[in-house]
């Protein structure tokens, strides 16, 4: 296949910026701060005031530097960041367009500048939009109850462990009923966290149709079983329909059913995670509901779960009486808190905005486009040489997200999924996602067309795909030898897991390398 | 089904009639609806959604944020106190010009050279940190102190293959609840007993025959904090991290990093792991939005192979000459392990990590110094303004920007007190008497570089009137 788009001349910003802590000369200063002025000289100083033995004994090594200094420097450092400058179709993590008004509002003291234990009647805004972001959610899901203090997905999985142990503890379970249940299709961040909160985890293989089997469900389920943690549709584009099923095993089990929607563009207004029979559910405000990334966070993992676990829930809560908003922290059986505070507020803030900019209309209107531009690209991309797709023989339409394999491409040409991720940002589009582990097809790759993208950059993306299967066919060396029109070559991973060489700070680097 | 919006909506590029339509005949696909068949017809939504009608329009978004948000007063409206968790330090602008830049704000994850400059904000921020705490070892943050603390227990039981951490009797409640969640409940098989140690509420500072007579070689870990949450420097840290380490265990140190320009480092006192939190270092409060937290340790194996964090490592590139930036002990997270990962990671506060970076490096280490001896006169300036004020009392010497004020010769309880403070438009101290009944009607006060003679005052005025009511 040749590219019906012209390529465009692409070359990121090279700056050879060096490390902060090269940079500088004694004496500089970018802050300074009004030490000893006025009244304030009459408290004393560091020697008088601090304990004579806990006083620093020598300045930390930072570097010294002015101002603009420092500005520039982290100007740099932006510029060499490709993110989501080009198209960024990155999938699982649901690409979205981050409202920049948003970010104007919640940069205004009256959310910059809340103290988190200010007196409740001084916050009435910021509890309001939480009310009333509360109100959205269960409408979304069916659910009773929500709460924003999970600072990111994998923290509202973790949320739903605590749950779980609050309410098998309640009922005197807990010891007995102490097994998740989840699928190998799962986020890692199911299994993860609930081991981390203390369950054994039994994870279900996939079968030919692109999920796991009822009977294999089934054989799971015993009077230990604590809870299922299941996606769907899975990162492969593949919906369960067997799901309410599932839900009715594991109940009929004794256990508790989450939704982890982290792939909810694909279904957003289209199902109700209640009404399928789930007990709880996340939603997660950093993909779905358009806050920035920010390279990982601050992010929020919204948690919500039918009123029988409501009072599990870690608190506080907000509840609203005659216009008042009151933060509500009395359940004597919650899990107590999974992070400090309400969570990130401002991020609930800007999801709230989103979601009200598009409205129930516009919601719909996102999930459609989501799933025809998957299916547009979808046949586009397997007419590309090299590209084949997971569980190829199923014929429905895919959800949000396909799963890819360039295992053909690989074999042909030797041609790595990395090489081609590498190769990709040569264009100025950001590299694919590939999949979480373990790999169930060889070489993945899973973009997510998402509703932000322009049909042009949909196409534009698809071009570079087939430019670079192109050259893995003619000249694979120049794939393999890619980037070659980044801020920086090709990292060479050999040293990144050696004890001896790893350095994850400048003054370990300076003793294991010698400079 | 709802209707198709008339108008393309601003975020999206193909909502309109001639977009829908070209994509749906060049894909084969003969309606919107057919897409969606992978679905069975009986899990589909039983009625459409009802959502309050959308504001498209920016003007109109904007104008209904402000209507509603303008109804918190904040602590640039009033002046206050509140500490405890989150704390109201300055953020320079060039932080929040950096944070606000558009490549940093939306990035995802991209590959080590084509977002090598985030990248190497990730690492600067790490290296910084290292300094400021004299360590080799620092991870990529979490989402709070409360979590770091969490984890930094999680990786010495681990570690001692023992289940019991020793912590203050003082500590934020809400730390403590975060700490003792990650800590397990009792019916959990890896449960980490959580047992604490006594703290002189004369002194403010740690009870070293209490700490001794529950040092056990059960003891995983000892968990202090420097400043302690009373906000008084502890003077026996060197002398509890001994006796950690007689006794087999680890010494966890939750520090205030605004402190380390003027207060020594944990390591220099025996630390094996320091955790604390990154919000006082250029990141705005935003209602507990603005949390992070790191944690850091000597860069040994035994720490290095227990971290749940991303850790960012300088390594070379096929370039002569040249590095970049890379995940290090990527296998052991839960990306790479799933459950048998430490712990679990995932988005976290990455953003973050760029903003503090900036702060460390706009303030060098002679703004640290300047920083932490501004913050020293002014609370202890404050301090003294409080303590003539009848039924006043500063209950502690030695501490750093939180100290704990008496009321109980005012006759007031502090929510009384607080009250009349805030129509006086002053946030009183948080309110300890709830949490700690025997320190009797206490609050923590925080005093930073923000505070002006004037705000002191305003103060000491408001708190005079009140108590004199």
């Amino acid at each position: 296949m040749t590219t019906s788009t012209k390529m465009r001349r692409y070359q990121a910003p090279v700056w050879d910026e060096p490390v902060i802590m090269e940079t500088g000369a004694p004496g500089r200063r970018g802050q300074l701060f009004p030490a000893g002025e006025g009244a304030f000289a009459s408290a004393g100083t560091t020697e008088s005031l601090v304990p004579k033995g806990m006083q620093r004994k020598s300045a930390p090594a930072l570097p010294e530097n002015s101002e603009p200094d420092v500005l520039r420097h982290y100007l740099h450092l932006s510029q060499e960041t490709l993110g989501m400058m080009g198209v960024n179709l990155f999938g699982t993590c649901t690409m979205k367009y981050n409202p920049r008004v948003s970010e104007k509002i919640t940069a205004r003291p009256y959310v910059a500048d809340i103290h988190p234990d200010q007196h409740e009647d001084t916050m009435q805004g910021a509890l309001e939009v939480i009310h009333r972001f509360d109100a959205i959610m269960r409408e979304l899901s069916g659910m009773d109850q929500f709460v924003f203090q999970a600072a990111g997905g994998a923290d509202a999985a973790y949320t739903q462990a605590c749950v779980t142990r609050a309410y098998f503890a309640a009922k005197g379970e807990l010891s007995q009923r102490n097994q998740i249940i989840t699928s190998i299709q799962s986020h890692p961040c199911n299994p993860a966290t609930a081991a981390a909160a203390g369950f054994e985890v039994i994870t279900l293989p996939l079968e030919e149709d692109g999920y796991p089997s009822l009977d294999a469900l089934k054989a799971a389920v015993s009077d230990r079983t604590a809870a299922l943690m299941i996606n769907n549709p899975d990162d492969m584009g593949v919906y369960n329909p067997e799901i309410k099923e599932w839900v009715r095993v594991v109940h009929e089990a004794g256990g508790l059913c989450f939704y982890d929607h982290a792939n909810f563009n694909g279904v957003m207004g289209k199902i109700r995670a209640r009404e399928l029979g789930f007990d709880a559910c996340m939603f997660m405000l950093h993909k779905t509901f358009g806050v920035p990334k920010g390279g990982g966070g601050p992010a929020v993992g919204a948690y919500g779960c039918t009123a029988e676990l409501a009072p599990f829930m870690p608190g506080p809560l907000v509840t609203e009486k005659d216009g008042h908003y009151s933060l509500d922290d009395s359940s004597d059986v919650s899990t107590g808190r999974v992070r400090e505070y309400l969570g990130n507020v401002h991020q609930v803030i800007k999801a709230y905005a989103w979601t009200r900019a598009m409205g129930a209309e516009g919601l719909d209107e996102a999930c459609n486009i989501s799933v025809l531009l998957n299916n547009y690209m979808e046949k586009r991309l397997l007419k590309i040489r090299g590209v084949t797709r997971s569980h190829p023989e199923g014929e429905a339409w895919r959800m949000e997200m396909t799963r890819y394999s360039l295992g053909k491409l690989f074999e042909d040409t030797g041609v790595t999924v990395f090489d081609v991720q590498n190769r990709m940002v040569d264009f100025g589009v950001d590299a694919f996602w590939l999949s979480h582990e373990p790999w169930v097809v060889p070489e993945p790759f899973t973009p997510e067309a998402g509703e932000m993208w322009s049909k042009e950059d949909i196409d534009y993306w698809i071009d570079v795909l087939a430019q670079i299967s192109d050259e893995a066919y003619s000249d694979p060396e120049k794939v393999k030898s890619a980037p070659h029109n980044q801020a920086k070559a090709k990292l060479k991973g050999e040293t990144l897991d050696d004890p001896e060489r790893w350095a994850t700070t400048w003054r370990a680097y300076k003793r294991k390398w010698g400079v | 089904m709802t209707n198709r919006p008339v108008r393309a909506h601003p975020y999206m590029p193909n909502s309109n009639r001639a977009a829908h339509d070209e994509l749906m005949s060049e894909t084969g696909v003969k309606s919107m609806e057919s897409l969606f068949q992978q679905i069975p017809a009986d899990h589909r939504i039983s009625a459409s959604i009802d959502l309050p009608p959308a504001l498209t329009s920016e003007v109109s978004l904007s104008r209904h944020m402000h209507e509603i948000l303008s109804k918190n007063v904040s602590c640039e409206d009033a002046v206050s106190f509140l500490g405890g968790g989150c704390w109201r330090h300055y953020v320079p602008a060039v932080c929040e010009e950096v944070m606000g830049r558009s490549e940093f704000l939306t990035s995802v994850w991209g590959t080590p050279s084509s977002d090598v400059g985030r990248n190497q904000a990730w690492f600067e921020f790490q290296s910084q940190l290292g300094e400021l705490l004299a360590l080799d070892m620092v991870g990529l943050p979490v989402y709070s102190w409360g979590c770091a603390a969490g984890h930094a227990i999680r990786m010495a039981s681990r570690m001692t293959e023992r289940f019991e951490v020793l912590v203050p009797r003082y500590m934020s409640p809400e730390r403590r609840s975060v700490i003792e969640n990650y800590c397990e409940p009792e019916e959990m098989p890896s449960a980490i007993r959580v047992v604490e140690f006594g703290v002189d509420p004369d002194t403010g500072c740690a009870d070293l025959a209490d700490i001794k007579d529950k040092l056990s070689d059960r003891t995983a870990a000892i968990y202090l904090e420097n400043p302690g949450f009373l906000g008084v420097i502890e003077q026996n840290a060197a002398a509890i991290g001994d006796l950690a380490h007689q006794a087999g265990a680890e010494l966890i140190v939750g520090v205030d990093p605004v402190s380390l320009g003027v207060l020594a480092p944990p390591s220099d006192y025996g630390a094996d792991i320091v955790v604390g939190s990154i919000q006082p270092l250029g990141i705005r409060m935003y209602c507990g939005g603005g949390l992070g937290g790191f944690i850091a340790s000597r860069d040994e194996e035994r720490y290095a192979r227990e971290y749940p964090t991303l850790m960012i490592s300088i390594a070379e590139t096929e370039r002569e000459g040249e590095v970049a930036f890379g995940n290090s002990l990527f296998a052991q997270c839960s990306y790479g392990s799933r459950e048998e990962g430490k712990d679990w990671t995932g988005n976290s506060v990455y953003l973050w990590a760029i903003g503090s970076a900036v702060y460390m490096s706009l303030l060098g280490p002679e703004g640290f110094r300047e920083l932490g001896e501004t913050i020293l006169q002014r609370a202890h300036y404050c301090a003294a303004q409080l303590a003539e004020i009848p039924g006043v009392e500063v209950s502690h010497s030695g501490w750093f920007k939180e100290f704990t004020v008496n009321f109980d010769g005012s006759g007031k309880s502090v929510s009384a007190i607080n009250e009349g403070l805030r129509r006086r438009g002053v946030f009183g101290g948080l309110d300890l008497s709830g949490a700690f009944p025997e320190l009797g009607e206490s609050a923590l006060y925080c005093v930073t570089e923000m505070h002006t003679e004037d705000d002191i005052q305003h103060l000491a005025t408001a708190l005079k009137e009140v108590c004199a009511q």
